[in-house]
């Protein structure tokens, strides 16, 4: 009797820990145990201005995927986007990198294209717009005043 | 006399900080015999068992079993040799967390290939010899000081070692609790025959059981001799413990009144 | 002078001589865990005693922990009138530092301290060496079980603890205060990271481990300590130091760990 009371009492507590483990880890955490596994994508950029790892993807303002990782290839940033399964992206969708309000965090936008065809997993975006920066923004309006 | 002794100790030393506790002891057990160390409390007594059962290593100093030398032993020799051992601690030292016939199979569960059908066999055979039967379930805190130490005998019998140790197998129980330990003593010794070595204070009862007495004195013992030689030594030593212990009446023909 | 000094050199010697033994206790426990034979009920015992009976603590200040989070966060995030980051900024607080050392020293004063006095009572009446006389290895038999219990233990409550402050938080913030709902959900969602829970998972790991570590080989090496010895009052004196050291080292650790892990 003393012994199933002490392995009921294990149980329940490790039973209890591990779904509060699970729910810290998998639904706060990002870790994804089993479904959603999401597809790889590749894009291009000239510049990246700072979009970080885990960023977001979206198009038109809802959620589809996060940025992984960033590389250095040719003197461009080669990037790995990774989409969530159910959505299928045109070959001549446009990927471009953006900030969210005025100085809030960079994020990838995806425009649809119109092409037939889909990018396959491992496929590379080929039209892609680099961040704008607001420095260069300034200075250009601030140039062109100057010649008028 | 002429056998030769299962445990030696060769000029012992031992301290503790500042404090020289042991000063050169010398002792021999004769196997098959009992052997009862006296002397004052706190002289180091229970230390010399400490040092046989690998518990304390010597400053200087040999602990020889069966001629061979325990000091320098790794630990997986120590054990072995240890198998041959059996202890009956002070305080009985059994586990509080465990009942009665768990503390009594411990050293058969962890230490040999048994079934616990064998194991039960075993250990409800050496509680029915200590007069514990229907105890099984009870925790030690459940028992008498008598009952503890009767536990711990049985605990220290259940692998039938060849040596016994008793510390101070009598201390905090009554004139009729002690009688009734020694008598199972007695009875478990007749029947089972192994090496006893006594570590006590209660001087003119524990002397009836003993072969041979060692008295320890100043950090030495003083000598080895028999019940009777002892209690008629001439030893100025001997002599005043003897008496300061049985007083005067026993120093010189009143044994036989113990 | 000299008197200060000799006391110092003494003092110096003491904590070198510990920091060594809890080296050798480590030794040993580790070996001995690691040596068959695996018995698994004996560990499953000291997770019932280390793991289930901490459950009511762990909710208890879990939920005060997170209730107060709640409540300080939107006041100050109100400030800033950024209430939609309540969720994120309780999650945060909880997973990353509050959660494992929350937890970490209730376990200690709850069974940090019985775990020390229960191995001091087994050294001064002798069962110590009773274990040793019977070829019994006390570090297999004693220690190796509460080490897997603790390490195993030790996550699971601060996951209990995070998840229960959450919802304290959620408590005092949405449905009292009046922050929004959905805010404190989607907020605490996107940003909390693997990276967080990673933190927070490994340093309860790490405090399980240096909970056990700690108070059973001071509890083991009783009569060895400052103030202990073979007494009962010993017992007292050394579990009171094994709790204070331990909650000590933990904090310490707690710094150390989140600056390499940051």
């Amino acid at each position: 009797m003393k012994k199933i009371n002490i392995e009921t009492g294990v149980g329940i507590f490790i039973i209890l820990g591990l779904l509060c483990l699970a729910y810290v880890s998998v639904k706060l955490g990002d870790v994804h145990l089993f479904g959603t596994r999401q597809y790889t994508l590749k894009a291009r950029f000239a510049n990246i201005s700072g979009l970080k790892e885990g960023a977001i993807v979206e198009i038109a303002g809802v959620t589809i995927g996060k940025v992984g990782k960033v590389h250095l290839n040719n003197y461009e940033a080669l990037v790995d986007l990774f989409i969530n399964p159910e959505v299928r992206l045109q070959e001549d969708s446009i990927a471009s990198v953006r900030t969210q309000g005025i100085i809030g965090d960079k994020f990838v936008r995806i425009k649809p294209g119109g092409s037939e065809k889909y990018l396959k997993p491992g496929g590379e975006v080929l039209e892609t717009e680099s961040a704008i920066e607001l420095e260069e923004l300034i200075g250009k309006y601030i140039f062109e005043k100057e010649k008028q | 006399m002429s056998t030769q002794p299962v445990i030696e100790l060769i000029d012992v030393w031992k301290s503790f900080g500042s404090q020289q506790v042991l000063k050169g002891v010398n002792l021999s057990v004769t196997e098959g015999k009992t052997t009862v160390i006296v002397g004052a409390s706190g002289q180091g007594k229970s230390l010399i068992v400490r040092h046989i059962l690998g518990l304390v290593k010597p400053d200087k100093g040999k602990v020889l079993f069966c001629g061979k030398e325990i000091t320098g032993v790794s630990k997986k020799e120590l054990m072995e040799i240890r198998m041959n051992f059996g202890v009956l601690f002070q305080n009985a030292a059994l586990f509080d967390s465990m009942t009665v016939y768990d503390n009594v199979a411990l050293p058969l569960r962890e230490r040999t290939r048994k079934t616990e059908r064998e194991i039960g066999k075993i250990v409800h055979e050496k509680l029915a010899i200590m007069d514990l039967g229907g105890n099984d379930d009870k925790y030690p805190a459940q028992l008498s000081g008598g009952m503890r130490k009767r536990v711990g005998l049985a605990r220290a019998l259940v692998l039938d070692p060849r040596i016994i140790f008793f510390d101070e197998p009598t201390t905090g129980l009554d004139a009729a609790k002690s009688r009734e330990l020694y008598r199972v003593f007695y009875q478990t010794q007749a029947r089972l025959g192994y090496t006893a070595v006594i570590v006590s204070h209660d001087v003119p009862k524990v002397l009836k059981l003993a072969d041979y007495v060692a008295l320890l004195h100043d950090g030495a013992i003083r000598d080895l001799l028999t019940p009777e030689e002892f209690q008629l030594s001439q030893d100025p030593v001997i002599r005043e413990y003897v008496e300061t212990t049985m007083g005067p009446l026993y120093s010189s023909k009143m044994e036989d009144a113990i | 002078m000299p008197d200060f000094l000799e006391k110092l050199g003494g003092n110096a010697l003491y904590y070198i001589n510990q920091t060594g033994r809890m080296g050798v206790f480590l030794f040993y426990s580790v070996i001995s865990i690691l040596r068959p034979p695996y018995k698994i009920f004996p560990a499953v015992r000291q997770i019932y005693v280390i793991g289930t009976l901490s459950i009511f603590v762990i909710i208890f200040t879990g939920a005060f922990t997170g209730m107060v989070l709640g409540l300080q966060g939107y006041h100050t995030l109100r400030k800033f009138g950024a209430e939609g980051l309540l969720g994120s900024a309780v999650a945060l607080s909880l997973i990353r530092e509050l959660g494992p050392v929350l937890a970490a020293l209730m376990v200690t004063g709850r069974a940090g301290s019985a775990i020390c006095a229960e191995i001091g009572i087994m050294r001064i009446s002798e069962q110590i060496d009773a274990l040793e006389c019977m070829a019994i290895d006390p570090h297999k038999f004693i220690v190796a079980p509460k080490f897997i219990a603790g390490i195993i233990s030790m996550p699971l409550l601060t996951a209990i603890f995070d998840v229960i402050g959450i919802l304290g938080g959620y408590v005092v913030g949405v449905k009292l205060l009046g922050a929004d709902e959905g805010a404190y959900f989607s907020s605490m969602y996107k940003d909390v990271d693997f990276q967080d829970v990673y933190m927070g998972f490994i340093k309860a790991v790490c405090f399980g481990f240096l909970i056990i570590l700690i108070t059973a080989s001071k509890g083991f090496y009783v009569h060895l300590e400052k103030g202990g010895g073979f007494g009962a009052e010993g017992v007292s004196y050394t579990t009171t130091s094994a709790v204070v050291m331990a909650s000590v080292t933990i904090l310490l650790f707690d710094y150390f760990l989140t600056s390499v892990l940051l």
